[in-house]
């Protein structure tokens, strides 16, 4: 049966992450609630960031916003903090997709307190389990710095939050 | 400007909002790649952090840019100018393990939601900071003559300036780490500066404040 959002859960798997346009809001694991109302006519769409400070977030809010607007003739976007974004969110397949985009995607599962953030399990250029981290912290908050030390290729890894 | 229910929040976010100011003058300057890279992630999760509090105690940019010296209840360790590598290693060090307390007690004993879902996601965020600079504090004070001698210095500076952000839980944390760097082990008991509780700050906020401030002042309400 299609259930009455399904329209608008089609436009969100389509509105990429801005860093990292391999993955939909979808796959993120972003998207905690879709509600349509006014007999389909407004959408609301209630979001949970990823990072405090994500320069991201407000670019996902607008695209999300501005490709409903497409279908709906009203929308909202919310963003709801609690309970807390974690990867263990993110859809299975946006595993094989960031491993194709070349970042190693997180292992094992949020745990509190935070004592570490994983470790990838191998180079998402040649496969090999022999890595080194470089740095804890990369280019978006969500990533860390790694090397493969069989290729000598450095790579990004999700870290798991 | 904000009520006084919102008093115990009001430290942490203007403590996280300056601290991530400071943080943040280290850009293309940080000894390495990765530290300016870490240093400036570091800077953007206080500010985050920062922007979800004061949300919640009004309006964020008026709280922000529009506030004077004398309204802002940062704890004093946060406004002292940058100084070098070891001096931000161990405030930084300092301050997050007083986050360390601060924001799982938030996240677990607020009636508000938007509070709880701020802390919740800096319990996660704030670890990862008390990792980064717990690990450079005994690289540095058991490092080099050079880094021993500029973390002894650093440890002289900011250990009068703990008195608001210290406690049983916090020395708990900061005496093993300092032990195990092979600093010197300085008096829990030794006198400490006031707290800005009372709108006292030292004199280097004003001048932060100017330098954070000017854009929106010079251009209130501009937008991006």
């Amino acid at each position: 049966m299609v259930t009455s959002t399904a329209r608008a859960w089609d436009v969100l798997e389509a509105v990429p992450d801005p860093e990292i346009p391999v993955l939909s809001v979808v796959d993120l694991g972003i998207v905690r609630d879709v509600a349509e109302s006014a007999g389909g006519r407004r959408v609301m769409v209630t979001l949970t960031p990823t990072y405090s400070g994500c320069p991201a977030t407000e670019v996902i809010m607008r695209d999300v916003r501005s490709a409903l607007e497409s279908s709906y003739d009203e929308v909202e976007v919310r963003t709801q903090l609690s309970p807390a974004w974690t990867t263990d969110w993110m859809r299975p397949a946006a595993r094989e997709k960031l491993r194709g985009f070349g970042i190693a995607p997180p292992e094992g599962r949020h745990t509190l307190p935070l004592l570490d953030v994983g470790a990838p399990a191998s180079c998402p250029q040649c496969g090999s389990r022999e890595v080194e981290e470089i740095a804890a912290f990369g280019s978006t908050p969500c990533k860390a710095l790694w090397r493969c030390t069989s290729c000598r290729e450095p790579f990004d890894y999700f870290k798991r939050h | 400007m904000v009520s006084p229910t919102s008093e115990p929040l009001l430290p942490v976010a203007d403590g996280c909002l300056v601290l991530s100011h400071r943080l943040s003058e280290w850009m293309s300057k940080a000894p390495t790649m990765e530290e300016d890279i870490a240093l400036g992630n570091i800077a953007l999760d206080l500010l985050g952090q920062a922007r979800g509090l004061l949300q919640v105690l009004g309006d964020e940019d008026q709280l922000a840019y529009f506030r004077d010296a004398q309204d802002f209840r940062n704890p004093l360790i946060c406004e002292l100018p940058g100084g070098d590598f070891a001096f931000t290693i161990l405030r930084l060090f300092f301050v997050s393990c007083w986050l360390a307390e601060v924001w799982p007690a938030l996240a677990a004993g607020t009636e508000s939601g938007e509070v709880r879902g701020v802390a919740e996601k800096a319990v996660k965020e704030n670890a990862y900071h008390l990792r980064h600079a717990g690990s450079w504090v005994p690289r540095l004070g058991d490092g080099t003559e050079e880094s021993h001698r500029r973390m002894t210095d650093a440890l002289d500076a900011l250990w009068p300036y703990r008195g608001e952000i210290a406690s049983d839980a916090w020395y708990d944390r900061v005496l093993p780490a300092l032990r195990e760097a092979s600093l010197p082990e300085p008096d829990r008991d030794a006198w400490t500066q006031r707290s800005s509780a009372d709108g006292w700050h030292t004199e280097h906020l004003g001048y932060l404040l100017a330098d954070m401030q000017s854009l929106a002042r010079a251009h209130p309400g501009a937008k991006w």
